[in-house]
């Protein structure tokens, strides 16, 4: 890579050719606020924020998308710049709703926080505003126009990321607005509830279903009995609400925090995910030794699962049938649990906290039950269990707690990793080589299927045979890969998919970051580390070793893929019509 | 109609030759938008899912393209269409007087049809006759120096 020499604010410097003005300013520690700007995401200059003075350029350049060049010269700090930035702000501000003591990111708003940065202290215009009615319609989703700023990331995210497409700027000047076709709810949209659009906005105007006082009311109701179960990539993404660095592991605090909210049992959602395993590594070899489907796709993530509904269908038969974790975990706590403990099942509030929000719709799903009692009652993201926490007034530093609840506490290193992009490829191959070679594998750490890249492949020796293996994160990777398989590019027996560039880690209902913070970390990176590190500590790595599985295939389910099996923990799925004409 | 679609249905038959005709150009949008607005008067939501098949980009887009320009209507357009200029010097003489006493007399908003199908309200920007000002065009008839008592007068001819 070639580099310019530059100048910023009278200091001289040497940057990669590549650079923007904006990123090379920050190399010096200049930092020019910005608001629509989201690193490789969206980079489009709309929102004026970062406005800059460049000698060779005539009127005021926003800096994010202005390349830099052999002898630039930019001021990034003069009256007219700081003027011009300021009035800008409040024009955006004229047309928000203030209402920042009650909203859902007071303390979390990158708009909050650079009014307060500018020095905003007074709102000069105040004039005509738009109003929008809120769109309550999906399980998983609120989008509240009202505090929308128009940056367009979430659009950026839906488009060209996820390639999802079902929001984009409607209407013109004043009237300008994200919106989907039609104005119709995300509710009535192939909208998949990956909530990408939520992660990257900078305000509230997009945020998921609040189902915390659902949690609360059964808590409080002193007929049930309410457990709660914890996905993988929650316990190294919650730190992050309480001030603790990106990738701090905080599985005792959370689990500690969960028993002091009152819930009557804290279970593991890697149980689940072990289980996931038997079953979908049984289903993979059934396939494979019988000229089934293949190649087998993974079902674990449902806002894949709904992405491939809609876009994929000719593919709905790779799809593996089974259930995701999160409703076998539910489906067996209402069935063998219940009976284990002689607890009525309908006396039973399966409480999940998921990194998603895909996860709300998928526990509505009528599919999703056994002899008409729901497997999961209510599901929150771990922002939600942040803030459940903090109303409750637990200190999350200090708390702790050494295990989950017996019976159903205990996983496996190979369940914890389903949390990034990957894991359950792994964990499959941990466990489908012992089953049939036989022989105990001797490094346990696939290292070709880690990674954040969005498309990974492997080859994979088990005895004599060669699995051809990839892994896919981002419906807009999933996509890509898809198509190659359509095409015969490509041939695969078992694919892995996630609908969250990275992972459950980076998904949907995981703490928000910044865009600054988002362009020094990577939080893909940063908590799929700790997950690794998660699983290394535990003694029990594979899901076919875990003690509580076993004992369950023992006293309950017979085999892998078995009877019981297909009636408690497996699916089906439907082809739906994008945008059905009868709305 | 055409060789290759069969559908029987003449207008989407018509309108599939048009994409046909301009898949792989780059910036086809916005000319197949009009042509499917010429041959269906307006651009509902049949129309829009149909050309988002066929040029393979996603409705939320052609919906925002569409919204965007106010040449785009998703609401079948009336026998005549009454334009009403807001240009300034039409806007200075009371053209919105003028506006609001059409949807008055006909109970539609701006951009709607009547149930009839008879009348469509647009608001238009300066059609170049300030001399006129106010001006209102109904189809291809120009009227000026309105004031908004003489709108009843103009629709009853229309009504007959």
């Amino acid at each position: 890579m070639g580099k310019v020499n530059i100048t910023i604010d009278g200091i001289d410097m040497k940057v990669p050719e590549d650079y923007s003005v904006l990123e090379a300013a920050r190399e010096v520690g200049v930092d020019i606020p910005t608001l629509c700007y989201l690193k490789d995401i969206n980079e489009i200059g709309a929102c004026r924020m970062c406005l800059v003075e460049i000698k060779q350029a005539r009127g005021l350049q926003a800096s994010c998308v202005y390349p830099v060049s052999e002898g630039l010269d930019i001021i990034t700090n003069s009256e007219s710049i700081r003027k011009a930035r300021k009035a800008t702000l409040e024009l955006i501000l004229s047309n928000h709703d203030r209402s920042c003591l009650t909203c859902n990111r007071n303390n979390s708003c990158e708009l909050q926080a650079l009014s307060d940065r500018l020095n905003v202290r007074e709102l000069r215009y105040e004039g005509e505003k738009t109003l929008y009615p809120l769109d309550l319609k999906s399980h998983s989703i609120v989008r509240d126009n009202n505090k929308c700023i128009l940056c367009r990331r979430c659009i950026s995210m839906c488009k060209n990321i996820q390639t999802v497409s079902v929001i984009d700027t409607t209407e013109r000047g004043f009237y300008s607005n994200i919106s989907s076709p039609f104005d119709l709810s995300l509710n009535d949209v192939p909208c998949i509830s990956c909530g990408q659009c939520i992660n990257v906005c900078p305000v509230n105007a997009l945020r998921e279903k609040d189902d915390t006082e659902l949690v609360w009311d059964a808590i409080n109701d002193k007929s049930k009995h309410v457990v709660v179960q914890t996905a993988p990539a929650t316990r190294v993404a919650i730190g992050e609400e309480f001030g603790l660095p990106i990738g701090t592991r905080c599985t005792k605090n959370m689990v500690g925090a969960l028993r002091r909210i009152g819930f009557d049992k804290v279970f593991d959602t890697d149980t689940g995910a072990d289980l996931t395993i038997m079953e979908e590594g049984t289903e993979l070899l059934h396939r494979l030794n019988n000229g089934g489907k293949l190649p087998m796709i993974t079902s674990c993530s449902p806002g894949w699962v709904t992405f491939c509904e809609y876009n994929f269908p000719e593919f709905l038969d790779n799809l593996s049938t089974c259930k995701s974790p999160m409703q076998m975990f539910g489906a067996v706590l209402k069935t063998y649990y219940a009976k284990k403990t002689n607890i009525n099942p309908a006396d039973i509030i399966v409480v999940a906290v998921m990194p998603c929000i895909a996860k709300k719709a998928e526990s509505k799903r009528p599919e999703m039950s056994v002899n008409g009692l729901a497997d999961v009652d209510h599901v929150i993201t771990t922002r939600e269990l942040a803030k459940m926490i903090k109303e409750a007034g637990i200190d999350f530093h200090t708390i702790s707690s050494d295990h989950y609840d017996d019976p159903m506490g205990d996983a496996s290193g190979a369940g914890v990793i389903f949390g990034a992009t990957g894991g359950v490829m792994e964990a499959a191959i941990r466990t489908v080589y012992e089953i049939v070679t036989k022989k105990p594998l001797d490094n346990l750490d696939i290292i070709s299927v880690r990674g954040i890249k969005g498309i990974k492949e492997a080859n994979v020796q088990i005895g004599d045979f060669t699995l051809k293996a990839a892994v896919a994160s981002g419906t807009g990777n999933a996509r890509k890969l898809l198509e190659m398989v359509k095409s015969g590019e490509k041939d695969y027996h078992f694919i892995e998919i996630m609908a969250c560039p990275g992972g459950c880690v980076n998904g949907g209902g995981q703490p928000i970051q910044s865009s600054a913070v988002r362009s020094k970390y990577d939080l893909r990176e940063e908590r799929a580390k700790a997950i690794y590190a998660e699983d290394v500590k535990l003694s029990v790595r594979k899901s076919h070793e875990n003690k509580l599985v076993q004992k369950l295939y023992k006293e309950f389910l017979g085999e892998p893929g078995g009877h019981k099996s297909h009636e408690l923990l497996h699916t089906h799925y439907i082809d739906r019509e994008k945008y059905p004409i009868s709305q | 109609m055409s060789k290759n679609c069969q559908c029987g249905e003449d207008k989407v038959c018509q309108l599939d030759n048009v994409i046909k005709e301009h898949k792989n150009i780059a910036g086809a949008l916005i000319p197949v938008l009009h042509e499917a607005q010429k041959i269906f008067g307006y651009l509902p939501m049949s129309v829009q899912k149909q050309i988002s098949k066929g040029l393979n980009i996603s409705l939320a887009e052609i919906y925002g393209v569409v919204t965007f320009y106010s040449e785009f209507s998703t609401e079948p357009k009336g026998e005549y269409q009454i334009n009403v200029c807001l240009g300034t010097a039409c806007y200075v003489k009371g053209a919105n007087d003028i506006l609001e006493q059409f949807k008055k007399q006909l109970k539609i908003d701006v951009g709607q049809t009547t149930s009839d199908n008879k009348f469509s309200i647009n608001a238009c920007r300066c059609v170049g006759a300030c001399g006129l000002a106010p001006v209102v065009t109904i189809n291809e008839e120009v009227y000026g120096k309105l004031v908004a008592d003489d709108v009843k007068g103009i629709l009853e001819k229309y009504q007959v």
